[in-house]
């Protein structure tokens, strides 16, 4: 193993990194504030995609494509929070993942339904299809250092909303006292209404950057929710912060996990079943890592109790 | 899952109304929703057009989601309540290996229309399982023999399940050549960037993988944007119609095998070709082809024997007297096929990415665990 393919790897483990946060932020956001298990957003993951795919197979632009990914997730998240989430915030949470568990078969269904079973076809953009050199002569993908670079500028546009803005003051406070910012004046079903369409636009658009290299297909958000879940319970609840150092923190291990341990492996026993044992490890890893957190932070990383 | 339900009970209603008391019902257990769902609906759309019209046919058709657990429990369910008599349908291996043994067990016969674990085609074949697809290393094993000595180096990739580790073994067995590396990766990834990143770092002059359904649009579309330019050939499942579409240009030129081909020229394959698109609108795939064989299969057995009288109603399986799509094709003892397989290569026609058959990859080829089998 060289030097040149570890920072490869490292650079592959930052990205699903930050596609991950993508998934987690809204997730997070949206259970911190609002106190709601959303099991559906991997159907706005989903839609963003198929908005995507859609926009791109008519108009052939591809930021076309992503600024559509971006208004059908927060619209779909605007109508599904009018409809349905809103008589969910005082049910408990078995009913609200009993509710957002329909809505991902009726959202999945509906994406059969109008689009078909098959796979769409959703490419990166010409210019950034090839791979670029990188410093040290590292020949890295162009698309997916620049899914880094927008993944980090969110993540940065993010900690200013929160941090920095009026609407973030208020968000912030509707976390810890939601009775008492109603009380002083504040729309609090609005606020929810915008807090949900933010998360589900931020998962739109990661299903959209993801979509142009992995498949658009019906149920393509499922497993990436699993691991946004994990993401969120590793980086505490309700955390930006825990979901951005819980994504990375998952996804390096996950991608260096899988090339290192069959490696490790090799050492002590045959090559054919080194691969094949330490494949099935290595895809253990990120809940092992997800119990060891929760040994000695029962409430996540940035979590608090 | 009421609306599965609905479903299903709207396929009883559409193909079976006519069915006659003493016709055969068909429990078939598919992948409809989820990373597999275009492999299963062209299994089931094969198989519905192979029955159509047949009133001594009736079809339950249920979605397993490719969750061994959720197959199991509608097996329970079509052979308890829905009193099935032959099962069909399952398309991975570890769903099949979960399903069949139970059901064979239970006295009810099972057609493959796609899974074909080696540990079915062994020591674990049983009278009333019949293989209608291929055995899983059958496709590697042909593609071995076709790649020995041209390929050099060979990078070895495939998802870690029994039809995974099959696969590779087939090529393993065939191939004369050295493996440059062997890599196994989770059932239903989607990113494969760190997969990449080692074949790029590797020595090996040629990429062969094993990667259905959705994994496979995913991994080329990586692989043509990483600028690794070595030549990748494969089984024809990572190559197949259905998911060509989605990978576009990227897959133009690899080589892949299989036993069907849409321009194979035998009788009533062009037949087939057009029926199905005349149906559903779209080019048929190698599961779409095996489905349709399975349905005629199954209809050539009805038309023989009652299916109540199991060991009349098996032998007529056995001779598996219709026109396969693919040709010649036959039962071994073990009940797998006995076929020939082709080396197709991916290529443009117009605006349509499909497969052309460039050559014959193994003839009569049949699997080599039928010698553990004592059927």
């Amino acid at each position: 193993m060289t030097t040149l393919l570890l920072i490869e790897q490292v650079l592959n483990g930052l990205q699903s990194g930050i596609m991950l946060f993508l998934m987690a932020a809204g997730l997070t956001l949206i259970f911190g504030v609002m106190g709601l298990i959303n099991l559906a957003h991997g159907s706005l993951y989903m839609i963003g995609a198929f908005a995507a795919a859609a926009v791109a197979a008519a108009t052939g632009s591809f930021l076309l494509a992503l600024f559509a990914s971006l208004v059908a997730a927060a619209a779909a998240g605007v109508v599904i929070e009018l409809a349905v989430i809103r008589r969910l915030y005082d049910r408990d949470h078995l009913d609200q993942v009993l509710a957002t568990f329909a809505l991902i078969l009726i959202l999945s269904e509906g994406t059969r339904w109008l689009f078909g079973s098959f796979p769409l076809y959703l490419d990166v953009p010409s210019v950034l299809a090839g791979p670029v050199t990188l410093p040290g002569g590292i020949a890295y993908p162009a698309y997916r250092l620049v899914i880094i670079l927008v993944g980090l500028a969110v993540a940065a546009g993010l900690f200013l909303l929160i941090g920095r803005t009026r609407i973030g003051i208020q968000i912030r406070a509707g976390e810890a006292d939601r009775e008492m910012i109603a009380a002083l004046g504040v729309n609090i079903s609005a606020l929810y209404t915008l807090v949900f369409a933010l998360g589900a636009a931020l998962a739109g658009l990661a299903g959209a950057l993801v979509g142009a290299i992995q498949s658009v297909q019906v149920g393509m958000g499922e497993p990436v929710l699993i691991l946004a879940f994990v993401v969120i319970v590793i980086g505490g609840i309700g955390s930006i912060k825990g979901a951005l150092v819980g994504a990375l923190l998952v996804g390096l291990t996950d991608t260096l996990g899988g090339v290192l341990l069959p490696l490790a492996l090799g050492g002590i026993m045959d090559a054919s079943s080194a691969t094949s044992i330490g494949s099935a490890i290595a895809s253990m890893l990120i809940y092992v890592l997800m119990a060891v957190v929760l040994i000695f932070r029962p409430t996540g990383l940035y979590g608090t109790a | 899952m009421t609306f599965k339900q609905l479903l299903a009970a709207t396929c009883v209603v559409a193909f079976g109304a006519g069915a006659q008391a003493d016709g055969v019902k068909v429990g078939m257990i598919t992948t409809l929703s989820g990373g597999g769902a275009g492999l299963g609906i062209d299994v089931r759309d094969g198989f519905l057009l192979a029955v159509k019209g047949n009133d001594d046919i009736e079809v339950v058709i249920e979605d397993d989601q490719r969750k061994p657990d959720i197959a199991v429990q509608l097996a329970d369910k079509m052979i308890q309540s829905e009193k099935v008599d032959v099962m069909t349908g399952i398309i991975w291996s570890n769903l099949a290996m979960a399903v069949v043994p139970a059901a064979t067990a239970q006295g009810k016969f099972y057609l493959s229309p796609n899974a074909g674990p080696s540990a079915l085609a062994g020591k674990g074949c049983h009278q009333n399982y019949f293989n209608v697809s291929w055995q899983n290393d059958a496709f590697s094993e042909a593609a071995g023999t076709a790649l020995s000595g041209e390929a050099g180096k060979v990078f070895l990739m495939a998802p870690n399940y029994p039809a995974g580790q099959d696969i590779m073994a087939g090529f393993k067995r065939t191939y004369q050549g050295e493996i440059a590396a062997e890599v196994y990766t989770k059932l239903g990834q989607t990113d494969y960037a760190a997969e990449i990143a080692q074949m790029r770092a590797s020595d090996a002059d040629q990429i062969y993988f094993f990667l259905p359904g959705g994994m496979g649009i995913s991994f080329m579309k990586q692989y043509a944007g990483s600028g690794v330019d070595k030549p990748v050939s494969g089984p024809a499942f990572s190559f197949d119609q259905g998911i060509l579409g989605a990978i576009g240009d990227a897959a133009v030129g690899a080589k892949n095998t299989a036993h069907w081909s849409k321009d194979l020229d035998v009788p009533g394959n062009a037949e087939f070709v057009a029926a199905f698109q005349e149906e559903f609108g779209r080019l048929p795939s190698i599961y779409a082809a095996q489905g349709y064989d399975t349905g005629l299969l199954l209809a050539s057995a009805a038309a023989k024997a009652d299916v109540d009288d199991a060991d009349a109603f098996r032998a007529a399986l056995k001779e598996a007297d219709f026109q396969s799509v693919r040709g010649k094709f036959s039962f071994a003892a073990n009940h797998h096929p006995v076929q020939d397989i082709y080396l197709r290569e991916v290529i443009k026609e117009g605006d349509l990415v499909t497969n052309r058959i460039v050559g014959t990859a193994a003839t009569d080829h049949s699997d080599p665990y039928g010698a553990d089998c004592n059927l």
